[in-house]
């Protein structure tokens, strides 16, 4: 009775120090494991990029080049889709797994198109991505492709536990494939249905590997991972057009610099009707649908 | 004779002023006229049918007539579906000089600045054109940015797109058991 009154968590001095000790070796151990991409240095980031470079080289047989272009300064990337021109013929779909190789078995689409009702107007409820009539537009229907919104204000980066995922400086929020665990935390908060996760080990057929690769896009990612529409961010750092927007057979795809007053997306969001998915959550995504006529 | 030079101060400040007035207006108007984007475009070639152009290949030695009629003889592969009941052949195609296009006006224009002569009714494309919103873009969202003719994704003669067969639907998710 009087050792408990006076050590009431029970717990000898010998077991404190021991806990301690631990705790501290542990944390020690952490902060010399592997950094993360955001946090490494210039020259190790190079190196790092370098290994990656050869070990794809070799599991592909192609030569591989991975970038780790760091966001431009004054730029803020944003999209628009023309949803009064989108026929729904999935083009963009395809041109996005080409170009960002994407698992074709299992499956990974990073851009689902909705098949909609006229009448209901932008109803999730009532969307359907499995349409498959013989020709598309079909009467009394229009189509809204979804992808990553890249939200300013993004839900998925808040619920990661390890910090693997995090919005860029020019807007894109991307995935450190090397930090994720797998939680699928992002995958819940994400409003769009945008974040897909690679629950067996992903297949690029031989010869359809992109081998243009950027660390934090479109570079081979393990099982077990998730994965997002990153605007092309290979493409886009060096100033391309993603290749959704090169795909488009009627030019619904509007890609540029937010903060660029010449910018074909700050003209539509001065000179048409403009719309966000799911506006009230207050995600403020920086994709844009719009209807140029 | 000083209330004359009071007149004569009085009348040079109102011509004056009324001289001034107008040249104030002009650069309010001036800076609209020409968007800055337009230097940038470059377009492929238009896109001819094989072996159509020149078409004074045919018709150099050919009289001109000017009566709407069918065509019967040549170009009736050429079916027209763009106003049909008011335009036909010679609305746009020069009949004088006929490896050209011609404005409303009779200006004559080449077929590489087609974008001219369709934004003479469809205005409000022609500017989203040349701001690069309607249209399909390539290049480079800070750079060179590729522009494509009217012509090459409308046909002039029937420029209402035709359906697509879409690309395959994704695979439904498996389920345990299915």
């Amino acid at each position: 009775m009087d050792s408990d009154e006076r050590n009431p968590t029970g717990m000898t001095r010998r077991q404190f120090a021991s806990v301690a000790s631990a705790a501290a070796a542990g944390f020690l151990l952490t902060a010399c494991g592997p950094r993360r991409l955001r946090e490494m240095p210039r020259e190790r980031l190079r190196k790092a990029m370098a290994d990656l470079e050869r070990e794809y080289s070799a599991k592909y047989g192609t030569k591989v080049t991975v970038s780790d272009a760091g966001p431009m300064p004054g730029v803020l990337f944003a999209y628009a889709l023309d949803l009064s021109r989108c026929i729904g013929c999935r083009r963009c779909v395809y041109a996005c797994v080409e170009e960002n190789n994407q698992s074709q078995d299992p499956q990974v689409q990073w851009i689902r198109v909705l098949q909609m009702d006229k009448d209901k107007g932008v109803d999730f409820t009532h969307a359907d991505p499995y349409y498959q009539p013989a020709e598309v537009p079909q009467e009394g229907h229009f189509y809204v492709p979804v992808s990553c919104q890249q939200c300013r204000n993004a839900p998925c980066t808040k619920t990661c536990p390890t910090g693997a995922t995090w919005t860029e400086p020019d807007g894109i929020v991307v995935i450190d494939y090397d930090w994720c665990i797998g939680c699928r935390c992002c995958m819940a908060a994400c409003p769009y249905g945008a974040r897909h996760f690679n629950w067996g080990e992903p297949s690029i057929p031989k010869g359809a590997l992109n081998p243009h690769m950027h660390v934090l896009g479109n570079r081979p990612r393990p099982k077990g991972v998730v994965e997002k529409c990153t605007f092309c961010i290979q493409r886009a750092r060096a100033g391309r057009y993603p290749a959704c927007v090169e795909v488009c057979p009627v030019g619904a795809r509007k890609f540029g610099n937010l903060l660029d007053p010449d910018s074909e997306i700050r003209y539509i969001i001065e000179h048409k009707r403009v719309l966000v998915l799911k506006e009230e959550l207050q995600t403020m995504p920086k994709f844009f649908y719009f209807y140029a006529t | 004779m000083q209330r004359l030079t009071l007149l004569v101060v009085a009348l040079a400040a109102s011509a004056g002023a009324v001289r001034l007035s107008p040249q104030a207006a002009p650069p309010q108007v001036a800076p609209a006229a020409r968007p800055p984007i337009q230097e940038r475009l470059e377009m492929p070639p238009p896109p001819f049918s094989d072996g159509i152009f020149p078409c004074s290949n045919c018709h150099a030695s050919m009289s001109v007539n000017r009566t709407r009629r069918p065509l019967s003889d040549m170009h009736t592969d050429i079916v027209l579906e763009h106003d049909e009941e008011h335009r036909w052949c010679l609305d746009c195609h020069d009949a004088d000089t006929r490896d050209v296009l011609h404005l409303a006006s009779g200006e004559r224009i080449p077929f590489d600045e087609s974008y001219r002569l369709c934004g003479q009714c469809h205005g409000e494309k022609l500017r989203d054109w040349r701001a690069g919103v309607h249209g399909r873009r390539t290049g480079e969202w800070n750079g060179h940015k590729g522009y494509l003719l009217c012509a090459h994704c409308h046909n002039p003669h029937q420029p209402r797109f035709r359906a697509l067969a879409p690309k395959p639907a994704p695979r439904p998710p498996r389920r345990p058991g299915h």
